[in-house]
């Protein structure tokens, strides 16, 4: 058996109500969709999708990284290696960027069944992640949000094997975003819809059922991509899938999340299903492709693992449309990233452990945590006597914080800490905490995040997040 | 090691400090030229070329390096050194020139001490960007990291900041060449836009433009330029680890303060500061710097310092007051050139010439600045003779 063996998802927890767009004033409970933050991107929402995916499993037996997204922040530049570094992943890796169409996601998944199947690797941990822009005031805009989803894809303990698959290709300009454009285009609506999406999509899933000898109603859960609520709700009829199997799209708390879209609908049936149920899952973008999974007892053994509902449940209303432009830099505002003319790339590449890996380092002598890594113990003055030590997956606690309103933040103020992990000291942003909630030895969890932009380019760095309650009891538990 | 030794060796006999503020028609250079010549002229020096030995000179901003300062004073075939060590850049070139002469090197060097922050187009400190992980910070974001931490043990808030920030701005405006000339309430000050909290911004220093000099010679030689030579009791500068990482900061004072004290306290002979030290420029780059200043250089017990901001212990009727003429809140920080003004106050307030701000009898002056995260401390001690 070949499939998923785990999952995780991220849906950044900021939501703006569809009714805000354009700047009017939303009534509460409205349909909304999620957003990155200024802070967050593509890959920032991989790398917390697949820390969920990879939670209690061991980081060293992963051997395949594939990374799927039309949104990149490098043109030339691959992602899934960045990625990995930030996984603190092994070096001898297969890495690969799955890009340039919406099918991307799946398109990467079947690739890492067929890449295990063929015995070249043997856990690949793809990941689906997008954050595509519309035009301010767009039709587009209001149908697009944003989201990651990972799986590992395996051999042993099952939870969704791949049945069988089915893609078909073609050549269509519906939907498109050229070199160096912002914002996604889409051609007419209607068009899309009848000469597109929906022959599309019928095609590729009649073409699996009958390639697999099944009909529609041996599915307990089917997901479809689809680029607005209607056309989803009509795909479905033309399929003849009932109701009550069809999963949620999700149009109204979540968007359309591009490659992430029908990935993070099968992430959302994996959290509903037993096994023996088959599932059915099929994604559109230059053709379209369906895929099939049988789910495995081990389903039952995978544990809690942070998917969609998890997400869909962390939420927080964005204050108002212009909040939303200001952080994703739509907005000519006082505020700037930075004045300085770049970094290094020579200390980025030099820091790639401390900085992306959040790697620290233990005194072989001591016993001291410290971070980053230095030559000499601060704590003994031993030298060069470190063993590395992971700490992105360690729980940190604030030892002092302050409110920063100068520096640059398109809502101010930049909550700023230090934290204790492991013994070491960190200064540390928090994000998605209020400064109200702040609290001496709160405890926080590493994410990861875009730190600033200096040199015209995204840099990336750790942020600390306040652990739920839930979390935190649990982290307490594991201390003492 | 002794000490002692060398309290008493070196005297101040000449010291100047430019009007500080924006001072958007001065180059550096007139800055410079404005200090050493009023620093010459104190010291009765009229053939600086022939009569300076040696230049140590200090600048957190600059590009130009030791040229800057050689060049505007037209000081050649002298060494000149350049020193850079962050906020305490001013006092430790003053503690070069001071160890140059009791090492028997010179007999007579000058001290320059300035910055032209102004010139950069911004209103504040810049956000440094000088790697990846080290960022977000400001000045404000990580001195204020002692808040949370010394509110929640000694119950101090921001009231008692406001209170500092009060004090150095009546005394600012008895200052002639102070930047900031007005007197503000406390209702005022907590009312300031906030900065980081707890900073607003009447809780953090005026960066401003400036420059200050001061003229070291021998003991011996001191009366053959001055009528009123300052002595130096001791100078110290102790380095720290950066407060953010140490893992074992209480984050309830700045450690490097503690140890530059203790050791320039040797050095001068001191052994209670609070009934010792007469008066004290202290860095207050933040109003809770100021405040924790008070305890680490021993004026007062940890944690009672509010008590005697409360008490009025450190204005200027006071029992010990501090930052006389304003301080870094008030007169200005022209981060290179602020531990010279400092000298340049102490030496202007033992010898009586301070005006309104004169305070009656002082005999043992401190001053002292911190720098970096902060990451160095400097001290020094100046006395009558």
């Amino acid at each position: 058996m070949i499939g998923i063996t785990s999952y995780g998802a991220y849906i950044p927890p900021t939501r703006l109500a569809l009714g805000a767009i354009g700047g009017r004033k939303a009534k509460p409970g409205g349909p909304e969709k999620a957003v990155a933050w200024n802070d967050e991107d593509a890959i920032t929402m991989a790398v917390a999708a697949a820390v969920a995916c990879l939670s209690g499993l061991d980081r060293g037996e992963v051997d395949g990284l594939l990374f799927a997204s039309t949104t990149h922040p490098f043109r030339e530049k691959q992602a899934a290696a960045l990625i990995a570094r930030a996984l603190d992943l092994r070096r001898d890796l297969r890495t690969a960027d799955h890009s340039g169409s919406l099918r991307a996601g799946t398109a990467a998944l079947r690739a890492a069944c067929d890449a295990v199947k063929a015995g070249s690797s043997h856990n690949v941990l793809v990941i689906a992640s997008d954050c595509r822009m519309g035009a301010p005031g767009s039709a587009l805009e209001m149908n697009v949000g944003d989201g990651a989803v990972a799986f590992l894809v395996g051999e042993r303990d099952v939870i969704a094997s791949l049945d069988d698959a089915h893609t078909v290709s073609d050549e269509i300009l519906d939907v498109w975003r050229s070199d160096g454009e912002e914002f996604s285009h889409s051609w007419e609506d209607r068009f899309v819809v009848q000469e597109g999406y929906t022959p599309r999509i019928v095609e590729a899933v009649r073409g699996l059922l009958e390639k697999s000898g099944t009909s529609a109603d041996d599915y307990a859960r089917v997901a479809l991509y689809a680029p607005e609520k209607r056309s989803h709700t009509s795909a479905a009829r033309a399929l003849g899938i009932r109701e009550e199997t069809l999963q949620p799209a999700l149009f109204g708390q979540l968007g359309n999340t591009g490659v992430a879209f029908a990935p993070l609908q099968l992430a959302a049936a994996l959290e509903s299903v037993s096994p023996g149920d088959r599932l059915l899952v099929a994604s559109y973008g230059d053709g379209a492709e369906a895929l099939s999974f049988s789910i495995g007892d081990a389903i039952e053994k995978v544990g809690e693992r942070e998917g969609v509902s998890a997400n869909l449940a962390r939420r927080r209303a964005v204050d108002g449309y212009d909040s939303y432009l200001k952080a994703r830099g739509m907005s000519t505002t006082e505020w700037q990233g930075g004045t300085d003319p770049g970094l290094s790339a020579t200390i980025h590449f030099r820091e790639r452990d401390d900085d992306l890996s959040l790697r620290g380092q233990k005194c072989r002598e001591c016993g001291a945590v410290q971070f980053p890594a230095q030559r000499v113990c601060e704590t003994c003055f031993r030298k060069d006597a470190f063993d590395p030590i992971r700490l992105s997956d360690k729980t940190a606690k604030v030892v002092t914080y302050t409110f920063d309103y100068f520096f640059p933040n398109p809502n101010p103020p930049t909550v700023v800490s230090i934290v204790e992990v492991e013994g070491a000291r960190v200064h540390l942003q928090i994000v998605d905490c209020k400064p109200e909630d702040v609290a001496l030895h709160m405890p926080v969890e590493f994410v990861f995040r875009r730190i600033h932009e200096v040199g015209g380019r995204p840099n990336y760095y750790w942020k600390g997040r306040p652990l739920s309650t839930a979390e935190a009891g649990s982290a307490q538990e594991a201390s003492s | 090691v002794s000490r002692e030794s060398i309290r008493d060796k070196v005297a101040i006999v000449g010291a100047g400090c430019c009007k500080f503020g924006e001072n958007w028609d001065q180059s550096p250079s007139d800055m410079i030229v404005d200090a050493a010549y009023e620093a010459y002229a104190d010291a009765g020096i009229d053939e600086p070329q022939r009569q300076i030995e040696a230049v140590f000179t200090g600048s957190l901003y600059t590009t130009k390096g030791p040229l800057e300062c050689s060049d505007a004073l037209k000081l050649f075939n002298v060494p000149v050194t350049m020193v850079s060590n962050y906020c305490a850049t001013g006092t430790d070139a003053f503690r070069c020139g001071v160890m140059s002469i009791a090492a028997g090197m010179y007999d007579t060097v000058l001290v320059v001490g300035y910055d032209k922050p102004k010139d950069r187009g911004v209103s504040g400190p810049s956000v440094m960007m000088d790697g990846v992980r080290d960022l977000p910070k400001t000045p404000a974001g990580w001195f204020s990291f002692c808040a949370a931490t010394y509110f929640a043990k000694y119950g101090a808030g921001r009231e008692d900041l406001a209170r500092i920030a009060v004090k150095n701005h009546h005394n600012g405006t008895l200052a002639p060449k102070s930047f900031l000339k007005r007197e503000i309430s406390v209702e005022e000050a907590l009312k300031g836009r906030m900065i980081s909290w707890p900073f607003g911004l009447y809780d953090c220093a005026a960066q401003t433009d400036g420059a200050a000099a001061v003229v070291l010679t021998r003991a011996e030689l001191a009366k053959s330029f001055s009528d009123a030579p300052i002595m130096v009791k001791g100078v110290t500068l102790r380095s720290g680890p950066n407060p953010q990482k140490d893992p074992t900061n209480d984050f309830l004072s700045w450690k490097p303060t503690g140890w530059a004290a203790e050791d320039v306290y040797a050095q001068a002979g001191i052994t209670d500061p609070a009934k010792e030290i007469d008066i004290a420029q202290v860095h207050d780059c933040f109003t809770l710097t100021e405040l924790l200043s008070y305890e680490d250089l021993g004026f007062c017990e940890k944690g009672s310092a509010k008590e005697h901001i409360a008490d009025g212990h450190f204005e200027l009727t006071g029992d010990l007051p501090v930052n006389t003429d304003g301080g870094l809140k008030t007169f200005g920080h022209p981060t290179g050139a602020t531990g010279v003004r400092m000298l340049y106050e102490n030496v202007t307030q033992l010898r009586g010439q301070a005006g309104k701000r004169q305070v009656k009898g002082a005999s043992t002056a401190l001053s002292h600045n911190i720098g970096g995260h902060p990451t160095a401390c400097a001290i020094a001690i100046v006395g009558l003779p």
